[in-house]
């Protein structure tokens, strides 16, 4: 559906790319990073906004490089709406249909099920500035969908929002793809938001493309250590390897397979940290002995850091387990690492 | 309450002597002629036609501003390029260049020595001594209070707006007819009113290019000369009113639009 294909872009402070990326037919592609990672930007370049300092952009099967932003057939919700203020809601949904000659019963049956979908019906007459954030993100995307993009761009539609609405816009979101069958391409801070949403993505950091691939695979195999951050991989850590076995500093590690390599970082994420009490034992190959150095609780989870000689690792649990448990700074703990939850980078 | 020392009263002093500096001798002026002067004045030929001329070719002037100086305006407030605080810092010129100066400059290519101006005389066009002169110098000091004015309205309107607009399907044009200009309009007519209001009150530039016809601020420079102060202030007074219209019409603009804000 979209091929980057060596794209550079030099409008920001840094220079961007060269890129290279495909997106597939009805994907939800999530495009991830820090703010300032140039998301928004490749976002725009995509729909024609800033220009391209060399390499090809490919839209289905048109090479649309040079093409003006009117005949590229992408849509663009922005994080802020961008609502035309002068207009009422109805004449925001029908700006685009007189300049793609989108007339006729077919498309007003189509706005007419949007409109229900979206749940904006009434709002018809009212002007963006009275309405809500989630009001106005439903209406800028019913705008968008309405002149029948074959390609959606949306850039960080849910982060305006309340949290209560963010999980419904969310929801809706996946919905109305289903239904129209289009491709959209999502650009987001947040990787949860990422995870809950898309199918495929990639990972950006200053310019460039660290990772892409299938979102889970992103998020539980990071290829780069900013990419492990990036997804919360809080457990990461420099290791010299010794067949089957990582050392990280002092402990020793049993990994899924053996390293070719003597030195790399292991990486697990914080969920898949277990915490038993201190006289558990089993046939573990990854048990340590640790002090519960601080626990955080975020309400649903707790976060734990403990300490296992001078390596201090970190865990998450049901904050309900954590209260049984009774875990608290100081507490001496078992800690478990399951080997093929470590992966090697 | 917070407390006022001296700086405050300092404040107030200041104030209070520039309020005075400015109002007092409008004041002065606005109460010099009785009624009955003011009204003899109106039925005066030669002032209707100055104060008729000055409003005309302002007018005039300020139409050619917004024609020429709206697709500038857009240009300085969306695109960046080389070059662009040299464009912006020319379009600035005309402010601190010394009117009668501007009145020369305009002269020195209209005339017989400039090729211009020999196109200009072979097309039949008369800048010395005529209507067409007097706007011509009228815009070239009204300009940059239009692009100005008009610029920082245009820079008000996201450009994520016409971004939207174009991914909808709206070409350049049809975006910045449809939307950046329903947007802005007050910008617009804020920058009509005050490159107008400029035009009206200019007086060194007009009486180098055309001392005839008269403008109303040449005739009123006129009449002090001629018969002194008495004979001048009832011109002036009605001068003083078209402009006060023009300021009231734009202060009431800006005000309304600091209220939908």
């Amino acid at each position: 559906m979209i091929r980057l294909d060596n794209l550079s872009l030099s409008v920001s402070s840094f220079p961007m790319g060269p890129l290279c990326l495909t997106v597939g037919e009805g994907d939800f592609f999530v495009l991830m990073g820090p703010t300032g990672a140039g998301k928004t930007l490749l976002l725009e370049a995509i729909a024609g906004l800033v220009p391209v300092a060399d390499g090809r952009i490919f839209i289905g099967a048109r090479d649309v490089t040079r093409l003006p932003p009117e005949r590229r057939e992408v849509g663009i919700v922005y994080q802020d709406q961008s609502l035309f203020p002068h207009l009422t809601v109805r004449e925001n949904i029908r700006y685009g249909l007189r300049f793609k000659n989108r007339t006729g019963p077919g498309t007003e049956a189509l706005l007419d099920r949007l409109v229900e979908e979206l749940r904006i019906g009434h709002l018809l007459e009212r002007r963006p500035l009275h309405l809500s954030g989630g009001e106005r993100q439903r209406v800028a995307l019913v705008r968008a969908l309405a002149v029948q993009p074959s390609l959606l761009l949306l850039d960080e539609p849910l982060s305006a929002l309340d949290p209560a609405f963010r999980e419904e816009m969310g929801g809706l979101l996946r919905r109305i793809r289903n239904s129209t069958g289009a491709t959209f391409f999502m650009v987001t801070h947040d990787f949860t938001e990422a995870l809950a949403l898309g199918n495929r993505g990639a990972v950006m950091n200053r310019g460039r493309l660290e990772q892409v691939g299938e979102v889970r695979d992103i998020f539980l195999r990071p290829a780069s250590p900013f990419v492990a951050r990036f997804v919360g991989m809080k457990n990461l850590f420099r290791a010299r390897f010794q067949g089957p076995h990582a050392l990280v500093r002092n402990l020793r590690m049993r990994l899924p397979r053996p390293q070719g390599r003597e030195s790399g970082k292991v990486a697990f994420r914080p969920e898949h940290v277990e915490i038993w009490p201190e006289s558990a034992r089993a046939p573990h190959p990854n048990l340590f002995s640790g002090t519960i150095a601080e626990c955080l609780d975020h309400g649903f989870t707790c976060r734990l850091t403990v300490s296992v000689d001078s390596v201090r690792l970190t865990a998450h649990l049901p904050a309900r387990e954590a209260h049984r448990m009774g875990l608290c700074a100081g507490r001496r703990v078992t800690v478990a690492v399951p080997p093929e939850a470590i992966h090697v980078i | 309450m917070r407390y006022k020392g001296p700086f405050h009263h300092l404040t107030l002093c200041c104030g209070g002597l520039v309020l005075a500096f400015i109002l007092l001798p409008l004041w002065e002026l606005m109460t010099s002629s009785p009624p009955a002067a003011l009204a003899r004045t109106l039925k005066d030929g030669e002032v209707v036609r100055a104060i008729r001329l000055s409003l005309l070719a302002s007018g005039a002037s300020a139409a050619i501003a917004f024609i020429l100086g709206t697709p500038l305006a857009y240009l300085l407030a969306r695109f960046d390029f080389r070059g662009k605080r040299w464009l912006e810092a020319i379009v600035d010129l005309p402010v601190v260049i010394p009117h009668p100066v501007v009145g020369i400059a305009v002269l020195g290519v209209a005339g017989r020595d400039h090729a211009l101006g020999r196109i200009l005389l072979q097309a039949g066009v008369r800048i010395l001594g005529s209507v067409t002169g007097i706007i011509v110098v009228l815009t070239f000091v009204g300009l940059p209070f239009y692009i100005n004015t008009v610029r920082d309205g245009f820079e008000a309107v996201s450009p994520r707006l016409e971004n939207v607009s174009r991914s909808l399907g709206a070409s350049m044009a049809e975006t910045f007819l449809r939307i950046t200009l329903p947007l802005s309009w007050r910008s617009v007519v804020a920058g009509l009113i005050m490159s107008s209001a400029r035009a009206i009150s200019e007086f060194g530039a007009v009486v180098i290019v055309a001392y005839h016809p008269m403008t109303a601020p040449v005739l009123i420079y006129e009449r002090f000369e001629g018969y002194g102060l008495r004979y001048s202030q009832p011109v002036a007074v009605w001068l003083v009113g078209v402009c006060l219209v023009l300021f009231a019409a734009l202060r009431a603009l800006t005000l309304r639009q600091r209220k939908e804000e």
